[in-house]
C-alpha cells in the first residue's frame, strides 16, 4: 500500500527539473563568488586564488566611493528597518488584536500597497511627490522612501507570528490585574520577538538591496551600495565589483538564514 | 483557512480594541503620505505641461497621453496617426513577461510538486533553498547572470570545453537573456503558491483516479491540476506583474534593442528624454494595467474559494 502511494505521487523527471532549478538559481552566485577570488586582471582567465580584489575594494582607487556608499546603505537600512518594524508591530497589534472594525480591509490594502504597485511606478511617484512639495533630494528622501516600502515586509512575518499566539496569555495577565500596557509590553511583545526579529531582518535586507527607488529619489552625488555598483557595472563588469557583490550577498544570506531559524523557534512553550 | 490567514487573520481578538486607532495611526499616516499621496501626485503630473530638462509647468495638458498614442508629425499639425513606438514597447513588455511566466511555470511547477511531496521535515529545507537567492540583491543577481552568460563567460567556456559547441553562444542582449533574467528574479513567487496548493491537495483523489485505471499523466492533468489551479494562477500573476515593470533585467541583459516599459519610464526621469509628464503617464498606464490584472485575479480567487466551499 505504502509503495503504491509513493508510486502515485512520483513523476519521472520532476526531481531532475528541481535539481536543474537549483543549478540555475545558484550557478550565477557561485560563479561570481569563485571569480571574486581570481588573481587575474582579466575576467576570463583563471590565474589562481587571491584576495587582491577584496584588497582593491578597501584600498583601491574606488575604495572611497564604496566606503561612503556602504556607510549610507547601512545607516539607511538600520533606521528604515527599525522604524518600519516599530510601525508594523503597532499596526499588527491593531489589526490582529483590535477586533472587527470597518476599515480593516482598507488598512490591510494600505499596508500591502507598496507590494502591489510596481517598483518603478512607486519610484516615479515618490520622486514626483518630493519634487512637488519642494523637498530637496538626498539621504533623507531615500530614508523616507525606504521606511514606506519596508513596512509590508516587516508586517507579514510579525502578523503571521501574532496570529499563532493565543490571547489566553494576555487574558491571564489581565485577570491578575495587569494593565493593558503591561500585558502588551510584558507578555505579548516578548512572545512576538521571533516575528519581530524576522520582520526587522527582512526589512533590513530589502532596504539594503533596493536599487530602483533609491536611484530615483537620491540626490546628485549621493550613493548607496546598489547605485554605486550599478554606476560601475554600466562601464563593464570589473573584478572588484565581484568582490563587493560576494560580500553583499553573504550579508543577505546570513541575515535570511538567521531570520529563518529565529522565526521557526517557538518560545510560547 | 489558509486564505484567511494570508489576508490578515482569522484568529482575531479584541484585547486592544480601545487602542486600535492609535496603534494603526503611524502606519496609516506613513503610507498615506509616502505611498498614496505620491501616486495621486503622479496622476496629476501626467496631466501637466512638460518643462524641458525635467520638471513640470502647472498647466493642464493632455500632451503626455497624446504623445503616447498618437503621431502628429514633427511639428504636431499633421493628421493624427496611431503612434506605434510606445505601444510596441508595452507589447514587448507583456510578451517578455508572458514568456518569463511560462518559463517559470514549466520549471516551477515540477519543482513545487517535488518539494510538496517530500517528507514533512524536509519540505521547509527545500523551500528555504529555493527562496535564499530571492533575498540576494536583485542587481547582484542580474549582474551575476550577465557575467555567467557572456560570450567569453564561464557558461560558454564550459560548453566549448566539453565540446558541445564550437563557437560561443550569443545569449546576452537577446530576448531570451531577458526572459532568463526575469525567470531568475521571480521564480520563488511561482514555486511558493503552487507548493502551498499541492501540499493541501488530498492525494486520495489521485489514488481514486488510479484505481479507476487513469494513467499517471491523466491523473495529473484531470485530477491534480484542476485542484491546484488557484495556486498555479496566483504564481503566474506574481511572476507576470513584477516582470512587466522590471528595469534591471532588460537594462543589463537585454541591451538597447530589447527596451521595455521600465527603461522607457526611467529614461524620462534619469536619462536624456527628461519628459516628466510623459513618464508619469506611462507609469499610470502601467499601474492601471497591473491593477486590472490584480482585480481580475482577486475575482478569480474569490470564485475558486467559493467553488471549493
Amino acid at each position: 500500500m505504502a509503495s503504491k502511494q509513493f508510486d502515485i505521487k512520483t513523476y519521472a523527471g520532476f526531481k531532475g527539473i528541481t535539481l536543474l532549478c537549483l543549478v540555475i538559481l545558484y550557478a550565477p552566485l557561485i560563479v561570481v563568488t569563485v571569480y571574486s577570488f581570481n588573481a587575474s586582471q582579466s575576467l576570463t582567465n583563471w590565474e589562481g586564488v587571491s584576495l587582491r580584489w577584496y584588497a582593491d575594494v578597501f584600498t583601491g582607487p574606488e575604495s572611497g566611493k564604496f566606503k561612503t556608499a556602504a556607510k549610507n546603505s547601512f545607516i539607511i537600512a538600520i533606521i528604515a528597518a527599525t522604524t518600519a518594524t516599530t510601525i508594523a508591530t503597532l499596526a499588527t497589534t491593531g489589526m490582529v488584536r483590535g477586533g472587527k472594525f470597518r476599515f480593516r480591509t482598507v488598512s490591510f490594502g494600505l499596508i500591502s500597497l507598496p507590494l502591489m504597485v510596481p517598483e518603478i511606478v512607486l519610484a516615479v511617484a515618490t520622486l514626483i511627490f518630493f519634487n512637488s512639495i519642494g523637498f530637496e533630494r538626498g539621504l533623507l528622501t531615500i530614508l523616507l522612501a525606504h521606511i514606506a516600502f519596508c513596512i509590508p515586509f516587516a508586517y507579514l512575518p510579525i502578523s503571521a507570528r501574532m496570529q499563532g499566539i493565543e490571547d489566553s496569555y494576555e487574558q491571564a495577565a489581565l485577570d491578575l490585574y495587569a494593565t493593558k500596557r503591561q500585558a502588551f509590553t510584558k507578555i505579548l511583545l516578548p512572545l512576538m520577538m521571533p516575528g519581530i526579529i524576522s520582520g526587522f531582518l527582512l526589512a533590513f535586507i530589502v532596504s539594503l538591496d533596493d536599487f530602483i527607488i533609491t536611484n530615483f529619489v537620491k540626490g546628485a552625488g549621493v550613493e548607496t551600495l546598489p547605485t554605486a555598483i550599478f554606476g560601475s557595472v554600466k562601464q563593464g563588469i570589473k573584478p572588484n565589483i565581484m568582490a563587493i557583490s560576494t560580500m553583499l550577498l553573504s550579508v543577505s544570506i546570513v541575515m535570511v538564514t538567521i531570520s529563518y531559524f529565529v522565526s521557526k523557534s517557538d518560545n510560547t512553550k | 483557512m489558509a486564505a484567511g490567514a494570508a489576508s490578515g487573520g482569522s484568529a482575531t481578538t479584541d484585547t486592544y480594541k480601545e487602542a486600535r486607532t492609535w496603534l494603526l495611526l503611524p502606519a496609516w499616516v506613513t503610507l498615506a503620505i509616502l505611498v498614496l499621496a505620491p501616486v495621486i501626485m503622479m496622476l496629476i503630473y501626467s496631466f501637466l505641461t512638460k518643462e524641458f530638462r525635467g520638471g513640470v509647468i502647472w498647466e493642464f495638458s493632455l500632451a503626455a497621453y497624446d504623445q503616447f498614442f498618437f503621431d502628429r508629425g514633427l511639428f504636431g499639425d499633421d493628421p493624427a496617426k496611431i503612434e506605434w513606438t510606445y505601444i510596441t514597447i508595452f507589447w514587448r513588455s507583456i510578451w517578455q513577461a508572458g514568456a518569463a511566466t511560462l518559463l517559470s511555470l514549466v520549471i516551477g511547477f515540477p519543482t513545487a510538486y517535488f518539494i510538496a511531496t517530500r517528507s514533512e521535515n524536509m519540505r521547509p529545507v527545500w523551500v528555504f533553498l529555493i527562496t535564499i537567492p530571492y533575498w540576494v540583491n536583485l542587481l547582484i543577481r542580474t549582474v551575476s547572470m550577465k557575467f555567467l552568460l557572456r560570450d567569453q563567460g564561464p557558461l560558454n567556456d564550459f560548453l566549448m570545453n566539453i565540446g558541445l559547441i564550437d563557437s560561443p553562444l550569443h545569449i546576452v542582449n537577446t530576448n531570451f537573456a531577458v526572459q532568463l533574467g526575469l525567470f531568475y528574479s521571480y521564480l520563488p513567487f511561482m514555486v511558493l503558491p503552487i507548493y502551498a496548493a499541492v501540499e493541501r491537495y488530498n492525494f486520495a483523489l489521485s489514488e481514486a483516479a488510479a484505481d479507476l485505471y487513469a494513467s499517471k499523466w491523466t491523473t495529473l492533468r484531470r485530477v491534480l491540476l484542476p485542484a491546484v489551479k488557484p495556486g498555479v494562477f496566483a504564481g503566474c500573476i506574481l511572476v507576470f506583474v513584477p516582470s512587466m515593470g522590471s528595469f534591471l533585467a532588460p537594462d543589463l541583459l537585454g541591451g538597447a534593442k530589447n527596451f521595455m516599459i521600465g527603461s522607457l519610464i526611467e529614461e524620462q526621469f534619469k536619462g536624456n528624454a527628461g519628459n516628466w509628464p510623459f513618464g508619469a503617464a506611462a507609469s499610470m498606464i502601467l499601474l492601471t494595467m497591473v491593477l486590472i490584472i490584480l482585480m481580475f485575479s482577486t475575482r478569480q480567487q474569490a470564485k475558486a474559494d467559493k467553488a471549493g466551499g
